[in-house]
């Protein structure tokens, strides 16, 4: 059993869970993702990591609030205990002195990608974050990458807060301006997708962190299976970093919906059993 | 296919010879004599019927009863020279547990089997024993039909079970030397056990939330309950074995941290855990599964009782297993239980060259699986949501024998075909896991992804690191790891010892 330290909404839908897991905390690295349950009868969820301690032996995540098994997350409190927290698993995210970097984050990204964000500033690269949001108050964590970051900015569909675009219009105007080395993105499908197309044209090297189903994250089960770099690529082991312009997104998005219909359903017999 | 019938040791011989030549043992063998003990038939052991339990995911064999265990052990001659303790890859020393059984002393006999095996109850259910103990059985040989030699080994694991607490062996003086185990399958906790039974300080890291590897994400419930594994690892944890979950070695913790902890012996048996794919269009479409997913969301996620479980897994009306080993055997009478209309086994030979048990077969055709033999899949098609929708596959007939022996299927011309399946599930084999040998320098791996191990003392090429079952072998068979972990663990308490 792993015990929770804290869990809480960081903005609406958002949340953050610290947990103690103290060999995970020692091993982490940047790009690597922990798998957990919230319950005996939970759903194995994969979650990046976006934050550990090693002294204190504990590992924070940031998470979307969607299905069943992350609203039952999103209820844990601290000293609570959750069944299973495994991790870090995946291959790290390269870390070098690449020149200018710019993180293109959204959603949970983030979070996630906080830890790579640290990791580059401290490897000496010019970093410049790009963070996307529906609108300005579900933006957090934008004080850690200020304090890496040479710029910061913000894309959000609130006019008054980068005036409404999305990040690929940021993106495209941003690389008029800059010459760029390389891309990192985190986030979701979507986000990630126009990232690497934004980008596509000019050949900058553009990487993603792929967020596919996954079961055991140990290579054992191929549920996260993918088609990158023009192979079929198992993410938990693989990955979770790919070349983006390199993935076959529509396969990608098809096999992130497989049960949307189970999804819905149980989470309907959740709701009705758990709310007042 | 029959294993080699394996050397016993000058030891084991002795063993033998001695408890053959107990007093009580001998005036058994007079009465009754072996004229009537051949006379018998072999005891049936009761199923449910296959309507009912194709249905659900309870147990399909009920095991014997003590009268017909009785009766059972009855036909074993006691033979002087015993064909089946050659065919054991554990050395179970089998007519003593059998007489024990016709003597009515069912506790001793789970004993007897457990100074070899320590999984009995998991053995007596998922070993091949038609093509081990029972094909080299002189009764076979002499009348035609073998003793039912597992359907025993299972009855007395059962009845020591639910008789009440299980009996420790006497166990030595903690040694305190500390050996880490990698892998909760059949061969780490048989490692596991005999390594707790010297005395040895033994941890197993596992990386799953629950023990039993393959035993608990890929063997169904209906062939083995969870509870007789979760039984046969509480015994082992009695036993002094110390099991860590969710610790994935090699990403947890190196195989260096370990050894920094103090760790001075390993075992690695962390499996095939590696599906392999055929490589054709449309194999990761929504539908396509491996079997180790199909099977893991089952089993060990439980998604047959969804959504009370979380998990989800689908259901289909039309369900394609490719392949005709006992995953895919475990696979297509899954997907029936999920109420599957037509489920269908897929296989590019023939019957006669299928790998799965006949009883697993028998029991497949009982539910209503249909075979298609001399198929093979070559492509799969889905609708516009990227759902499988279609197989197309080709014909084949046998050519010339391949390097296994078995003649090659070679593809009819002309003879492409399409059936509408909803569900696809690739059980083809598996490779062995490289998740932890990629972070261990110096450890020797052949071409194939496995570990390469001296066969005799399962030492690989880091001393004091030993390996067994599918991580050496590729894919073979529960019983064969449990062999492999027990020569490791013997040569792994020389090793400490010798240090």
């Amino acid at each position: 059993m792993a015990r929770i330290i804290a869990q809480r909404r960081l903005v609406p839908n958002l949340h953050l869970i610290e947990v103690e897991a103290p060999e995970t905390a020692r091993a982490a690295k940047p790009g690597q993702f922990i798998i957990l349950m919230s319950d005996e009868k939970g759903e194995r969820v994969p979650l990046s990591i976006a934050d550990w301690d090693a002294d204190r032996g504990t590992v924070t995540s940031v998470f979307l609030v969607l299905g069943t098994a992350t609203r039952k997350l999103s209820l844990l409190k601290p000293g609570d205990e959750i069944p299973v927290y495994v991790g870090p698993l995946g291959r790290p995210s390269e870390i070098g002195c690449f020149g200018t970097v710019v993180l293109a984050a959204g959603c949970y990204g983030l979070g996630a990608l906080w830890p790579t964000a640290r990791a580059l500033f401290r490897a000496g690269n010019r970093i410049i974050t790009l963070l996307d949001v529906k609108a300005s108050y579900l933006l957090y964590w934008d004080d850690r990458y200020r304090a890496v970051s040479d710029r910061l900015i913000v894309a959000s569909r609130d006019p008054g807060v980068g005036g409404g675009e999305y990040i690929p219009a940021k993106l495209e105007a941003l690389l008029e301006t800059e010459k760029v080395d390389r891309v990192i993105s985190v986030g979701c499908t979507s986000l990630m997708r126009s990232v690497a197309e934004a980008t596509r044209p000019a050949g900058i090297k553009t990487i993603v962190s792929l967020n596919p189903i996954m079961v055991d994250g140990t290579g054992m089960c191929g549920a996260c299976r993918c088609t990158a770099e023009g192979k079929t690529k198992f993410a938990c082991v693989d990955g979770p970093d790919f070349d983006g312009h390199t993935i076959d997104w529509d396969e990608l998005f098809l096999r992130r919906k497989s049960y949307f219909d189970d999804e819905i359903r149980a989470l309907c017999r959740w709701e009705k059993e758990n709310l007042p | 296919m029959a294993e080699k019938p394996i050397e016993l040791s000058p030891e084991l011989l002795e063993r033998l010879r001695k408890e053959f030549g107990l007093e009580w043992r001998a005036e058994m063998r007079r009465n009754p004599p072996v004229k009537e003990r051949m006379k018998t038939p072999r005891q049936h052991m009761p199923q449910r019927g296959a309507s009912e339990r194709s249905r659900d995911f309870g147990e399909v064999n009920l095991g014997l009863s003590a009268e017909t265990a009785i009766v059972e052990a009855r036909r074993c001659l006691d033979c002087a020279k015993p064909g089946c303790v050659s065919g054991c890859p554990v050395s179970i020393d089998i007519p003593s547990f059998i007489k024990l059984v016709e003597k009515g002393e069912f506790i001793a006999a789970a004993f007897k089997i457990k100074e070899t095996n320590a999984l009995p109850a998991i053995c007596g259910r998922v070993c091949p024993q038609e093509s081990q103990c029972e094909t080299v059985c002189n009764l076979k040989k002499a009348a035609g039909i073998p003793v039912a030699i597992g359907n025993l080994e299972r009855f007395v694991a059962d009845y020591e079970r639910t008789a009440g607490e299980v009996a420790l062996p006497a166990l030595p003086p903690s040694t305190g030397r500390k050996v880490a185990i990698i892998g909760a399958g059949p061969a780490g906790l048989t490692a596991a056990g005999e390594l707790a039974k010297k005395g040895h300080a033994v941890t197993v890291f596992e990386a799953l939330h629950e023990p039993g590897g393959v035993l608990i994400y890929g063997i169904p419930e209906f062939r083995l309950p969870k509870a007789i594994l979760k039984a046969e690892v509480e015994y082992l944890k009695r036993l002094g074995v110390n099991i860590r979950y969710n610790f994935v070695v090699g990403k947890t913790a190196t195989f260096d941290d370990l050894k920094t902890a103090g760790y001075e012996a390993f075992f690695i048996g962390t499996g095939a855990g590696l599906p392999n794919f055929m490589k054709i269009p449309g194999e990761n479409l929504v539908g396509v599964y491996s079997a180790n997913e199909y099977l893991t969301r089952v089993n060990l996620m439980r998604a047959y009782d969804f959504p009370n479980y979380d998990t989800p897994v689908f259901r289909a009306k039309n369900a394609a297993v490719i392949g005709g080993g006992n995953v895919a055997m475990d696979g297509v009478r899954t997907a029936r239980r999920l109420g599957a209309e037509r489920a269908m086994i897929i296989y590019r030979r023939s019957r006669h060259e299928m790998p799965a048990r006949e009883e697993e077969v028998g029991h497949a055709e009982e539910e209503g699986i249909e075979f298609h033999f001399l198929t093979v899949p070559i492509r799969y098609d889905g609708d516009e949501y990227g759902r499988l929708k279609s197989m197309t596959c080709l014909r084949m007939e046998l050519g010339e024998p391949d390097a296994s022996g078995r003649r090659r299927p070679v593809p009819v011309p002309g003879s492409e075909f399409t059936a509408p399946i909803d569900l696809a599930v690739v059980a083809i084999g598996q490779s062995p896991n490289p998740l932890l040998l990629e972070t261990m320098s110096g450890l020797k791996v052949g071409k194939w992804g496995t570990i390469e191990v001296d066969p005799a003392t399962m030492a690989t090429s880091l001393p004091g690191v030993y390996a067994g079952g599918d991580i050496t072998r590729g894919g073979a068979t529960v019983i064969l790891a449990m062999g492999d972990a027990r020569a490791a663990a013997a040569s792994i308490d020389a090793f400490l010892n010798s240090r």
